[in-house]
């Protein structure tokens, strides 16, 4: 319990220096964000507009002037206002939000439906060729940069089949359903590929030191069948690494997929925090970068917590 | 030389150290410009050349050979991951250090520090990073050092606050050791082991950012060739000249194949329950 208290406390103090990291960094990307703004029609601006300008999006002030007055808005829920968009940052990132929560928990859920079954194979037949093949193919999927794979399935599509990947207009899921799916299987199983490598490798880990247990073994003695001895017995203990890892990739996955989004061509969180770097788009990357921290850092904190309610003997105060 | 052999005897420490080694000498080779045609070269009539005996992986649209950009790319991609994790394993391993041996405020200020630096996905912080310093090959190397450096922070102070809490520690205390010798001889030398895992695996890592950082055109720059460029180049011509993407999109799964490999043998040797199993 004193671990997470002090990991609640931490929380708030690591968030502001990740907010101050942001807000600093930015400031120091060449170049202003007027121009960057307007383009080249930033030249036809005389000094007075230009002035204006600057004073409208607060950056006519010091650094630590204008990292108070966001502080400050960001404790009433304010953001700021994006200067690409003209809109408030917080209603820009809830717009590209959904499709990336979305796109995580399909990769999620690809990678559990085919990383445990095939960790567990491989553990019950490590002996053998076939777990040897699956061990092969998971450390290959794992090896596998995500945007390698995606351009070989979109060739493999192209060249073999004559069709390309849904790019276009992205539908949310609650308009069009089947044509939001269409849009995001493809990307969905390029981001799952490797994660289901990496689930099956430690399923299958965490596979082989449970059924070496002496519960297993004696389970096993008391008659109990070799099929109830694996999916009753050992799979639940041998889940619990899983859930942490695939904790943390969801995490990840949840700060966008830069370049992934990029090669598909969605309009998820990882493109618009790089849009919006290119851009020097400040409210929109401190806002854009926070909110991916602050998720980043509530799903660790989930993870830690599933791993002290999945295994009582973890006592991690004592630590 | 001891390594070495248990490396060879350790089936994936073969495969995996027989492929880095392969890239080691096809960097080596990429960086002196000892490649089959000048990389930079661009052959006009030759252009979109499909592979054969002359242009073994093919030319690009520009009339240049692939498989000599391909090893110039290479030695690209390898120098910003050596110099990457080489600093970011240094700057870890004396920040680990120094916050186990030094405890209370120190430990505090470098671990929150580091946690900040780990609340941010790592291609994130590298994005922002090499947006402050603008694109090329020193600002990748820095942005992925900065990056790892944490995580080497982690691996370190973890065992060296129990190190510093055993007899041996004690013993060469009551001695009159200095403190320095103690770190130097006693603590790092016991930390080799998950260093040196964990360096690989670093490298492996380093590789895939690097290659994501070029292919967003944040990483090497034009005309000068990355794996992770040339991919992203391909693109457009993935039907007319598919061997563009197919060549770089293999040498950087290899490659990083090899160092996952490796790292994945050397965890086996130097954990003794394992080395015990595989002897």
């Amino acid at each position: 319990m004193t671990y997470l208290l002090r990991r609640l406390a931490v929380f708030p103090l690591v968030l502001i220096g990740v907010s101050i990291v942001v807000f600093v960094a930015i400031r120091m990307v060449p170049g202003d964000a007027i121009t960057a703004m307007l383009g080249t029609e930033a030249g036809l601006l005389t000094p007075a507009q230009r002035e204006a300008l600057s004073v409208y999006f607060g950056i006519d002030q010091p650094w630590f002037v204008q990292y108070g007055r966001w502080l400050a808005g960001l404790l009433h829920g304010n953001l700021g206002i994006s200067s690409t968009y003209g809109k408030p940052v917080l209603e820009i990132i809830l717009e590209r939000f959904p499709l990336t929560l979305e796109l995580a928990l399909l990769s999620m859920l690809i990678a559990l439906v085919v990383g445990v079954p095939a960790g567990v194979f491989a553990a019950t037949h490590n002996e053998k060729f076939s777990g040897l093949g699956v061990r092969v193919a998971a450390m290959i999927g794992q090896s596998t940069p995500n945007f390698v794979l995606a351009l070989l399935i979109i060739y493999t599509l192209s060249a073999g089949f004559g069709v390309l990947p849904a790019m276009g207009e992205f539908s949310p899921l609650w308009q069009d359903p089947l044509r939001n799916l269409g849009q995001l299987i493809l990307p969905a199983i390029t981001l799952g590929f490797a994660f289901a490598a990496s689930v099956t490798r430690i399923s299958r880990s965490a596979m082989l030191d449970v059924l070496s247990d002496d519960y297993v073994r004696t389970a096993r003695s008391k008659g109990v069948s070799a099929r109830g001895v694996i999916w009753r017995h050992a799979l639940p203990n041998a889940l619990i690494p899983v859930v942490t890892l695939s904790g943390i990739e969801f995490g990840y996955l949840l700060g966008g997929a830069v370049i992934v989004e990029q090669i598909y061509a969605l309009p998820g969180l990882g493109r618009l925090v790089l849009d919006a770097i290119l851009q020097r788009d400040y409210a929109l990357v401190q806002g854009a970068v926070l909110f991916i921290a602050f998720n980043f850092m509530i799903v660790n904190l989930l993870v830690d917590l599933a791993y002290v309610a999945l295994d009582p003997r973890i006592r991690l105060g004592e630590q | 030389m001891r390594m070495l052999r248990a490396i060879f005897a350790h089936p994936s420490g073969r495969i995996g150290g027989f492929i880095v080694g392969l890239y080691l000498l096809l960097a080596v080779l990429g960086l002196l410009g000892l490649t089959p045609h000048n990389p930079l070269m661009q052959y006009r009539v030759d252009r979109l050349h499909a592979p054969d005996g002359t242009y073994w992986m093919g030319t690009d649209l520009f009339g240049r050979d692939v498989a000599s950009r391909l090893m110039m790319g290479i030695g690209q991609s390898f120098t910003v991951a050596f110099f990457s994790v080489a600093f970011a394993a240094l700057a870890g391993t004396v920040l680990g250090l120094a916050a186990a041996w030094f405890g209370r405020r120190w430990d505090g200020i470098v671990m929150r520090v580091m946690d900040v630096l780990l609340a941010f996905p790592a291609i994130l912080l590298a994005l922002l990073i090499v947006a402050v310093a603008g694109p090329g090959t020193w600002t990748s190397i820095v942005a992925i050092a900065i990056v790892y450096t944490p995580i080497f922070t982690r691996v370190v102070r973890g065992p060296a606050l129990s190190l510093k809490a055993r007899e041996f520690v004690d013993a060469a205390r009551t001695f009159g050791s200095s403190s320095s010798y103690i770190l130097t001889r006693h603590l790092l030398l016991n930390l080799v082991a998950p260093l040196t895992v964990q360096i690989t695996l670093a490298l492996a890592w380093a590789l895939l950012t690097e290659a994501g950082l070029s292919f967003l055109g944040l990483g090497t720059q034009p005309p000068a060739a990355s794996l992770g460029l040339m991919l992203s180049d391909s693109r457009n011509l993935m039907e007319t000249a598919p061997w563009l993407m197919i060549f770089p999109g293999l040498a950087i799964m290899i490659s990083i194949l090899g160092f996952n490999l490796l790292g994945d043998a050397l965890r086996d040797i130097f954990d003794p329950r394992m080395r015990r199993a595989i002897a």
